[in-house]
């Protein structure tokens, strides 16, 4: 059964990523030149709503909350991010995107995913001598959200936190929208 | 074209509050791991063993190697039994990228142009040095997100949206790099 949801759920996002052009690589390349937005008020706004109706479905009850996977913040996420970022840009690829857009035939995102599974080997071996290092020592909270998530330390202890989420959710939107099609 | 940005927004959506509401949030870049050590393990076959026997053992595998050793053997368990959710997830999308740019060649109005507009300007018409930079730029993001502990879907997306901190850490130190990268690099 799960693996029928994991091709029906891969089948869409695969899908929706090549319909708002997250497997095109010059939308990627326009968001982070900021001369086409389109793509950065798309993943906001997605961001946005998903976490409007992921904490209103929190708060009634009709989202398990033990589906919830809060990842542990440490040195290595700002500098994993910052690598990740850099390669982003120069490809105009990101994993998931690299993915659907290989399957499509592009010859630079099949030959961006032989780089990606050769750069995935190569931490794999190095690892072990990583572990100990600061890289891996935890800072703002370690396993932190701003809002009650049941499985995090929440840093808003308001019993209303949950509810500050949606609004941030919705705030988000709202930039989104404001934001210009292009900044340069 | 591509949908309007608040339909793309609401689709995104909808992916990720599905995949939680389901199963667990989205995430990518763990299975380029798994794809690499079921390759490994055809060659070493003593990468990833089945461990039975111990009691306090959950996934009933382990690997000599500590990465995929990690987690009570989780990605020792994902390379010995590769029919499971994360990697059918994964495979779907790649099946889905070959269909929809099977139907995206035949219209005419969208054709998919194998070197970007912004490679041509910069570094002219060499496919070649295109791949270089992509296979390059493979290597160091899937290094970053191995490192981070996540990509664009299980960070930026996932995260941001259970409002985690890592998850605003992570797209603030990537876009923080990728933004100068873009303008310096393709600059118009």
């Amino acid at each position: 059964m799960e693996i029928v949801i994991a091709v029906i759920l891969g089948t869409l996002f695969g899908f929706v990523l090549q319909r708002i052009g997250a497997a095109d690589p010059e939308k990627i390349t326009g968001m982070l030149g900021l001369t086409d937005l389109h793509l950065m008020k798309a993943i906001l706004s997605g961001i946005g709503i998903a976490s409007f109706f992921l904490f209103l479905g929190l708060m009634s009850e009709w989202i398990d909350a033990g589906h919830l996977s809060i990842k542990s913040m440490y040195w290595g996420v700002i500098v994993g991010g910052a690598m990740l970022g850099f390669g982003w840009a120069l490809a105009g690829f990101c994993p998931g995107t690299g993915i659907v857009a290989a399957g499509a035939g592009r010859m630079d995102a099949v030959f961006f995913l032989i780089g990606g599974l050769i750069g995935a080997g190569i931490y794999t071996i190095f690892y072990e001598s990583l572990l100990g290092t600061w890289l891996f020592e935890s800072v703002l909270g370690g396993k932190a959200t701003l809002a009650t998530t049941g499985s995090s330390t929440a840093l808003i202890t308001a019993d209303s936190s949950q509810f500050y989420a949606m609004l941030l959710g919705l705030m988000m939107v709202v930039f989104a929208r404001s934001l210009p099609e292009r900044l340069r | 074209m591509y949908w309007h940005w608040f339909k793309s927004g609401c689709a995104l959506a909808l992916c990720f509050l599905l995949a939680i509401i389901l199963v667990k949030p989205i995430g990518v870049s763990t299975q380029f791991v798994i794809v690499d050590g079921i390759v490994l393990s055809a060659f070493d076959n003593q990468l990833v063993v089945a461990e039975k026997s111990e009691g306090n053992v959950i996934s009933g595998y382990r690997s000599s190697n500590a990465y995929l050793n990690k987690s009570n053997g989780k990605y020792a368990k994902a390379i010995a039994e590769p029919l499971n959710y994360g990697l059918a997830f994964v495979v779907s999308m790649l099946l889905d990228g070959f269909i929809g740019g099977y139907f995206q060649k035949k219209s005419t109005d969208n054709p998919i142009k194998q070197l970007p507009d912004f490679h041509e300007r910069r570094f002219g018409h060499s496919r070649p040095f295109r791949y270089a930079i992509t296979f390059f730029s493979g290597v160091i993001v899937l290094l970053g997100a191995r490192l981070a502990g996540g990509c664009t879907s299980g960070h930026m997306m996932s995260g941001m949206m259970q409002t985690a901190v890592s998850g605003y850490a992570f797209a603030l130190a990537a876009f923080a790099i990728a933004i100068p990268t873009a303008i310096l690099v393709y600059r118009q």
